[in-house]
């Protein structure tokens, strides 16, 4: 299987030996094309997902959705990402002006840090912590501060109503996610991914860890799913109650992150699903089958990753489309009396299992 | 009836018992008016509890205003109640808002377009024109060019607060303030533009979190003045205002608005015209529940399900369009008949949308209906008593649901309603999601009777003639009709001319949304929005 | 004049039908000292506006349902990139003034436009919208919406078919098309004051500077 790491240390020795550069200057080279890779692919990601989603929900619906705009509607996405950056930003007369513009870069920011740390394809990494899970965690949540910063700061009333909505269903559905994360370390008996992919070599954790990662599995499924503020769970947002939710006020390129934040994140809790559930980019082997295996292993690693991703991303998209939304008591309810019960029991006997 | 006409004399001896009316009304004097209303509405043998109508007209000399009543629990027992104010000037009568809640709106809409103040009255504010409308619009010497078009905004004092008449113990009447909201509430304002409230509808809303306090529905952002054009048109003129109203239910209004004209001309309508007329009613009643199911779904945030709603609905857009051309607003019906005759291919395309309706509502019922999530929030929520519902006059799908058997198909059988068997669908709760199952079974009901009625069209002409100016006989005209909201009722007072000299329309969706007051209270305002999807109002039949 | 081909989603120029109305219009735009569309970058940019026009969820009566068949399975505008209705006016494109405005509803219809974001469109859908319609003779009703806003194209009907408003969107994005960005000239808002004597103003003003330079 294609490892990336030849590629990286390539350019690595590219830099440091052929160019003679000191370390500070091959670092610096290094972490700008780091950057620009993955800006590249925050974008490409955005574009591919809005153009599937749009597709998969007409499909859904009984409509062809986009195919005028270049062959069956591609381009379409384009076309609306130029309308959008060309957008006038108004200024809201008495609004909070800086935290007013600053709230869409923490959304921004809180799902760009993330990327860093997933591992796209074998050795296609850009950052392989040893706490990568707690990494991972800990600033996809920023998300938040930019919801709730941007509906405080709006001066709008639907603005704060969904902002403080979605400090309540955030927060607490990050609980449900940990605790569904945390129970695949204790099997994978570490928080870094590349280990916890690597560990799932012989087997995907869906399929080795039995009934305790299928709930986590779900678990995870339903709380990400609300994290990224999508149907059922888009009460932030509520289209039909609070006209747009905390964005109600933004325009032009400040409503395109939030918009463009959305899909990305959606992608995100795909990918961590998968890392931790579905193999990563580790392909499907089944012990006994050799043949089988080495069958899968000539599909390249990066596919194994998008693939699953796909898959997640549909399973969110068929919900999205089918469900209507959550009450504001039935969401926490679900939280702090289903969701969080069940993962701390399931957490406790993963623990128990694993020491036996 | 002699009975009820003793009692009456009894409680206002001024009483006059009018002759040769369609239903039985009284003229009392103005003093004696509440007198005559409270024991109308108290006394056990009497029992109307339902105001269905407050018709306020100009008299020349006076102002005058018709009560409609009936008594849900004596056979519908229907009766009309006139008084008149003494004077133009400082026109005065004692408001019935304590008896019937309905009358809180009916009578502020009186005050609005004649002026006639009523004393006792909670809230007495101009309910759809603007607070600093000058004039009052229905009456005779109003002039329509006095408010020219205006861009500055409402100010918020003015329709937050008003003045409001009271009787002290001596009978004076003193006046005090009323002011709608306090200072520490968090009022968050729906509308007018708002997606969930279906047209342009104001909610305002004090909120205490996410529950909702206390709600003021405001009106009035698409009144068109309908009832003061119809003054100056002749009457096939206003079939086509009358499809304007309810634009859901089109067909069925316009059917309405035939009816009351051919029963003043004591015109015989051909059977043929009265079965297709029959058929396009419940095809209507169709289209309309499905788009109030359709945007029901959308309110909750489930998008799929509306689309599925305005797919099926375009099948019956299409069969209309083939028989009569238009698709929303069918023209139709005509006085005395039908405009052409049906489309060759009509019955063949009815009769295949029925088998496809039924199958797809089994889907509706899968993808929605059967939706944890859905589910779970209809039964949680929006209930309206069987009580309220009728003091508030909740009439249509959401009063059945209340388990109130007002069906006017059923009371008062027109067209060819009397010719087939239909059950009167009533739930007995009462909730949000009595009201959305009313309405899907309802389409069941209404396949069922267009199934009775499609193969048995009778041949014949399809129109009767008329002359080619209708003029209307002297006299008060009622016909009441079930339109997809409920209770559609048309008045035409006619001095016999080719123009009547007052129309109004009883609207089912003006009192629904005064029916949110008491189903809201206490929920969350996520349900707020859905309630108001069940309850399923159309703005501009409201404002009109 | 004659002006370059547009084509709109692969649709010739020649299906449409009122073409001189688009020659006139820029033959108008150049009179006034605007520039039209020339530059490439503005070739771009019009490209992206006219394929990405999101409207705002906006129906005051009967043609709001057609609206709404629009955007349903039928006719699914969806597939010209109208897909995204937007509740919020701050990042809609262009407003449907689908249904009647009555004298109340006059001022939030103004603030509505004004909370828009440039570059916004109208289209004033149907009979009401454009002139008043049937209820020309009410006292409550504004004779057109074009006294308050200004309008970008009309569509007859009442209500207009599903197919009429598709052909008045791409009317639209033709126009768009033909608009230069970078030059597009902005209404000044002023509070409270009715688009027809703004427009009377700016009207008297140029001719006065016509004056001057003569």
């Amino acid at each position: 299987m294609f490892d990336f790491k030849i590629v990286t240390s390539w350019i690595d020795n590219l830099l440091r030996v052929d160019l003679g550069l000191d370390n500070f200057w091959t670092l610096a080279i290094e972490f700008i094309l780091v950057g620009v890779a993955l800006l590249a692919a925050y974008a490409l990601i955005a574009l591919v997902l809005i153009y599937a989603e749009r597709k998969i929900c007409a499909f859904f619906q009984c409509r062809i959705g986009p195919d005028r705009v270049g062959k069956w509607g591609l381009i379409q996405v384009i076309a609306d990402m130029i309308k959008i950056l060309t957008k006038e930003i108004i200024p809201i007369k008495r609004s909070e002006k800086l935290l007013f513009f600053l709230a869409p870069f923490f959304v921004i920011i809180g799902s760009f840090l993330t990327f860093g740390a997933l591992p796209f394809a074998k050795g296609l990494h850009a950052i392989d912590f040893n706490i990568g899970v707690l990494y991972i965690l800990a600033v996809s949540s920023l998300g938040v501060i930019g919801i709730v910063l941007a509906g405080w700061s709006s001066n709008n009333k639907y603005s704060l109503i969904g902002a403080m909505r979605a400090g309540a269903q955030l927060i607490s559905y990050e609980i449900s996610a940990g605790l569904a994360l945390m129970t695949m370390v204790v099997l994978a008996g570490s928080m870094q991914l590349s280990t916890i992919v690597e560990s799932q070599a012989d087997g995907w954790f869906i399929f080795k860890g039995g009934i305790f990662a299928l709930v986590a599995f779900v678990i995870y499924l339903i709380a990400g799913h609300a994290e990224t503020n999508r149907g059922p769970f888009d009460l932030p947002e509520s289209e039909s109650e609070l006209t747009a939710g905390y964005h109600t006020e933004y325009s032009g390129i400040m409503f395109g992150f939030y918009y463009v934040a959305e899909y990305t994140n959606l992608f995100i809790i795909s990918a961590i699903a998968t890392t931790m559930f579905l193999g990563g980019w580790m392909p499907l082997h089944i012990p006994g089958l050799d043949g089988f295996n080495q069958v899968m292993d000539y599909i390249p690693s990066a596919v194994w990753f998008f693939g699953k991703c796909a898959f997640c991303i549909f399973l969110a998209l068929w919900v999205r489309w089918s469900y209507p939304r959550l009450r504001i008591d039935q969401l926490l309810k679900l939280e702090w009396k289903i969701l969080m019960p069940i993962s701390l029991i399931n957490i406790a006997a993963v623990a128990v299992a694993v020491t036996i | 009836m002699e009975n009820l006409k003793e009692k009456i004399q009894a409680i206002a001896p001024s009483a006059v018992f009018e002759e040769n009316t369609q239903v039985l009304t009284v003229d009392v004097d103005k003093n004696e008016l509440h007198q005559l209303a409270e024991n109308l509405k108290n006394d056990e043998s009497l029992a109307f509890d339902y105001l269905q109508d407050i018709i306020g007209l100009d008299l020349g000399d006076a102002l005058g205003v018709n009560y409609r009543l009936f008594s849900t629990k004596n056979n519908n027992q229907a009766l009309v109640v006139k008084t008149k104010t003494d004077d133009r000037e400082n026109p005065t009568l004692h408001s019935v808002s304590n008896l019937w809640q309905s009358a809180n709106l009916y009578e502020r809409e009186v005050y609005d377009f004649l002026g006639i103040k009523f004393i006792g009255h909670p809230d007495l504010r101009r309910l759809f024109l603007r607070p600093d409308w000058k004039g009052f619009p229905l009456r005779k010497d109003y002039d329509i060019e006095s408010n020219p078009v205006t861009l500055k905004n409402e100010s918020v004092e003015e329709f937050e607060g008003s003045e409001k008449l009271e009787l002290d113990s001596n009978g004076h009447i003193k006046e005090s303030n009323f002011q709608l909201f306090d200072d520490k509430d968090y009022v968050v304002s729906f509308g007018p533009q708002h997606p969930s409230t279906h047209g342009v509808l104001q909610l305002r809303v004090s909120l205490n979190g996410e529950t909702v306090k206390h709600i003021d529905p405001n009106f009035g952002y698409i009144h068109r003045g309908i009832e003061k054009m119809c003054e100056s048109y002749t009457y096939p003129k206003i079939l086509h205002l009358c499809e304007r109203l309810d634009y859901l239910s089109a067909a069925i209004n316009r059917h309405g608005f035939c009816l009351c004209v051919e029963k003043a001309l004591e015109l015989e309508v051909p059977e043929r015209a009265v079965y297709v007329r029959t058929i396009f009613d419940e095809l209507t009643r169709i289209a309309s529940h499905l788009l109030g199911w359709a945007s029901m779904a959308n309110d909750m945030g489930a998008i799929t399900a509306f689309i599925y709603g305005m797919r099926d609905r375009e099948k019956i857009m299409d069969i209309f369009e083939e028989t009569a051309g238009g698709r929303l607003f069918t023209n139709y019906s005509v006085i005395g008949g039908l405009m052409q005759d049906i489309h060759p291919n009509f019955q063949k395309r009815v009769k295949e949308f029925i088998p496809y309706m039924r199958k797809m509502l089994k889907e509706y019922h899968t993808l929605f209906t059967n939706n944890p999530i859905a589910k779970q929030r209809m039964l949680s929520a929006g209930w309206l008593k069987i009580d309220d519902a009728i003091s508030y006059g909740v009439t249509g799908p959401s009063g059945r649901a209340s388990n109130w058997h007002n069906d006017i198909r059923k009371i008062e059988p027109y067209a060819a309603y009397n010719k087939v068997n239909f059950n009167e669908i009533t739930r007995e709760n009462g909730g949000s999601f009595d009201r959305y199952m009313v309405r899907l079974d309802e389409i069941l009901e209404s396949l069922s009777i267009i199934e009775q009625l499609i193969d048995n069209i009778p041949d014949g002409d399809y129109k009767a003639k008329t002359k080619p100016i209708i003029k209307l006989p002297e006299g008060e005209f009622y016909q009441r009709v079930e339109n997809a909201r409920g209770d559609f009722n048309i008045y035409i007072n006619s001095k016999g001319d080719k123009t009547p000299y007052r129309v109004k329309f009883r609207s089912p969706s003006e009192t629904l949304v005064s029916a949110l007051e008491p189903t809201v209270k206490g929920e969350k305002i996520a349900d707020l929005i859905m309630i108001g999807g069940s309850l399923d109002y159309v703005i501009p039949c409201i404002d009109r | 004049m004659k002006i370059k081909s547009i084509h709109i989603k692969n649709i010739p120029n020649e299906e449409f039908k009122d073409n001189e109305y688009l020659e006139q219009y820029v033959e108008e735009l150049k009179k006034n000292g605007t520039s039209v569309a020339v530059t490439k970058l503005s070739d771009l940019l019009n490209w992206g506006h006219s394929n990405s026009v999101w409207p705002l969820t906006f129906g005051t009566s009967c043609c709001a349902i057609e609206f709404m068949c629009v955007a349903a399975a039928r006719n699914d505008f969806a597939r010209f990139g109208w897909e995204v209705t937007r509740n919020s006016p701050r990042q809609a494109d262009v407003i449907f003034v689908s249904g009647t405005i009555v004298k109340k509803m006059a001022p939030v219809l103004k603030r509505l436009y004004d909370q828009m974001a440039e570059p916004k469109y109208v289209i004033a859908m149907g009979g009401c919208a454009s002139t008043g319609g049937p209820f020309q003779s009410s006292y409550s009703v504004v004779k057109g919406v074009d006294q308050i806003i200004p309008v970008d194209v009309y569509i007859p009907g009442c209500p207009p078919r599903p197919e009429a408003v598709l052909y008045g969107m791409m009317q639209l994005a033709r126009k768009i098309k033909l608009e230069n960005y970078f030059a597009k000239e902005r209404l000044e808002i002023k509070e409270n004051v009715p688009l027809a004597e703004i427009a009377k103003e700016n009207k008297a003003a140029k001719q006065e500077k016509a004056a001057a330079a003569k």
